[in-house]
């Protein structure tokens, strides 16, 4: 796999992140040495087997539907860069 | 005996029969903090009001005979990935530099109904990623045993400030070896528990199916006595298991006698410092004279750990990360004109490099065209390497091995170049992709007296066969009492 300027910018974008020009240079070399080592994983033989997501079988985990109060709105505000009137506050989307 | 000088059991017995109390113990522990951690940097927060403030509490709770754990009374430092009601939580990092949970985690919970007193923040690798506590934002924590060398990480600071005795048990998380890999640097124990045995709920996420939250201990008993504590289903947590009850008691017979014991040729080949692969194979005479069974078998999928794990572990944590979006809580860009900017910017100013790296490389391993090439051979890769450690488990009890393949390295060393970081996780990241649990113990040291650490990898919820068998070690060893001279 070759990585190149033009893919470390698709990925800055999806990933919502804007690289300086320095830190694309060096993101673009690292990420070259890294993804030449992890295409090693392609000398395994994985024909026939089934993907492994959760390390052991987890079934729908179920529990009684009770209202149980934990976190009141204005604990978890506090924590918000901006809020007004018990809501977040961002930037006007719609014109 | 001197407070300082116990372990965390002696110190809890300590307390429970009024040798001491419990605000000594904080005395104690913050007067040394404040002495030393100026030049190892440990902590990124400390909360002493809130704990001489707890401690009355707590000893009340002692005296009254309605505190019972063997740790109560008995201080605590803490990974500053795991919420903490009231007490900020960084991650070290600058994007949540200011966040203070509303909320405690589970195993928080469990510690505080314990009777355990949290004194501190711990410093890591910034939202675990990283192997050094180079990665944080609030500075690198320095190794006890030589301050120009790293700790290890990411919990580093965990681990460095039992060994420079700043606090006498910490909790860590382990995500692809990050409990272990800095008890080896330090030369501590530890233990990442199997996967689903310790509730994940207020433990900030990196790598979801990765992650598992530990104790860190100068012994083993401490380790055994901390896990008993924090373990357990939790219905907060999904992903947490039903299983029997664990008992420190059972676990510390330290008996190995007809135990197997198998070390993968693998992990000893290629790549392993000439002082850490003595050091092990040291380790196995010594349980051969135990009374136990040891024999070397192959595990050639050893190779292919790291890729599959840094696939994996980077798919996650892209994912994981998107909620870090300036908006709902953490750090917002003051330069953002309108939404797309205030998610961009806020990210770009917010997270450290090597955090970037990885939610990229997840990205990438994840994006369309690319998935099943990594992603999903990665996952199958996961099914085989578990696969491995199942079969290996047909033959033995357990496995044994090194945790890294060197000692720990000079500070800066890494940073410059993050795929020879990356490789020395290769012994340690398996166990996570395979779930299994695994404890680090010191084992011995190099020629530069920088502690080394071997590893008992267990069957799934093998917690107390593999803890027995490194008391075991302990009892008849004296790596674990050695501790560095502070400057």
């Amino acid at each position: 796999m070759t990585i190149d300027k033009t893919l470390v910018r698709y990925l800055e974008s999806l990933a919502r992140i804007e690289l300086t020009d320095e830190q694309r240079e060096e993101t673009e070399k690292d990420l070259q040495d890294i993804l030449t080592y992890i295409d090693t994983l392609n000398e395994l033989p994985t024909d026939g087997v089934q993907p492994l997501s959760h390390s052991f079988p987890v079934t729908n985990v179920m529990r009684q539907d009770e209202v149980k109060m934990h976190n009141t709105r204005d604990d978890i505000l506090k924590n918000a860069p901006e809020e007004k009137d018990g809501c977040f506050v961002v930037p006007k989307t719609v014109e | 005996m001197d407070i300082l000088e116990m372990t965390a059991t002696q110190l809890g017995a300590a307390v429970k029969s009024g040798e001491v109390t419990v605000k000594q113990a904080l005395d104690a522990y913050f007067e040394k903090i404040d002495k030393y951690d100026k030049t190892y940097h440990c902590y990124n927060t400390l909360c002493r009001d809130e704990a001489y403030k707890r401690a009355e509490e707590v000893q009340k709770g002692i005296d009254s005979k309605t505190l019972t754990s063997p740790l109560a009374g008995v201080p605590i430092g803490i990974k500053d990935n795991i919420c903490t009601k009231d007490i900020k939580t960084t991650c070290s990092s600058k994007i949540l530099e200011n966040f203070v949970p509303p909320y405690n985690a589970t195993v928080v919970e469990r510690l505080e109904k314990a009777g355990m007193i949290v004194i501190g923040k711990l410093n890591m690798d910034e939202f675990a990623m990283g192997s050094t506590t180079e990665t944080s934002a609030t500075g690198a924590t320095h190794n006890p045993w030589d301050i120009q060398k790293v700790p290890g990480g990411s919990s580093g600071g965990s681990a460095a400030a039992v060994s420079a005795g700043l606090a006498v048990a910490a909790l860590g998380s382990d995500t692809g070896g990050s409990i272990r890999q800095p008890c080896s640097f330090c030369g501590v124990t530890g233990l990442k528990p199997t996967y689903g045995s310790v509730s994940r709920y207020g433990l900030v996420a990196y790598a979801s199916s990765l992650d598992q939250i530990g104790p860190i201990g100068n012994t083993v008993e401490d380790c055994a006595n901390l896990f008993e504590i924090i373990s357990g289903k939790d219905e907060k947590d999904g992903t947490s298991m039903e299983f029997p009850h664990f008992s420190a008691e059972k676990a510390l017979a330290g008996n190995v006698k007809g135990v197997k014991i198998g070390i993968p040729r693998d992990y000893i080949g290629e790549g392993i410092a000439e002082d850490v692969k003595k050091a092990v194979l040291d380790a196995a005479e010594t349980f051969k004279s135990l009374g136990a069974e040891v024999e070397l078998f192959d595990m050639p999928i050893v190779k292919y750990a790291i890729p599959a794990y840094y696939i994996i572990a980077c798919a996650e944590a892209c994912s994981n990360l998107s909620r870090y979006d300036g908006i709902k809580y953490g750090y917002k860009s003051a330069n953002a004109r309108n939404l797309r900017e205030t998610y961009i910017k806020s990210r770009s100013e917010g997270f450290g490099m090597e955090v970037k790296r990885r939610i990229m490389l997840g990205n990438f391993v994840l994006s369309s065209g690319y998935y099943d090439a990594y992603y999903q051979k990665a996952l199958k890769a996961k099914k085989l390497i578990q696969q491995s450690f199942f079969e290996a488990f047909e033959k033995y009890d357990m496995v044994l091995g090194p945790v890294a393949p060197t000692t720990a390295l000079k500070m800066g060393e890494s940073l410059s170049d993050p795929l020879k970081m990356y490789l020395g996780d290769i012994y340690t990241v398996m166990v996570n992709i395979a779930g299994v649990p695994s404890v680090s113990a010191p084992c011995g040291f190099d020629r530069e007296g920088m502690p080394v650490g071997m590893q008992l990898i267990g069957k799934p919820f093998g917690e107390t066969e593999i803890l027995n068998a490194a008391k075991a070690f302990e009892d008849a060893t004296d790596y674990h009492t050695k501790k560095p001279v502070l400057k």
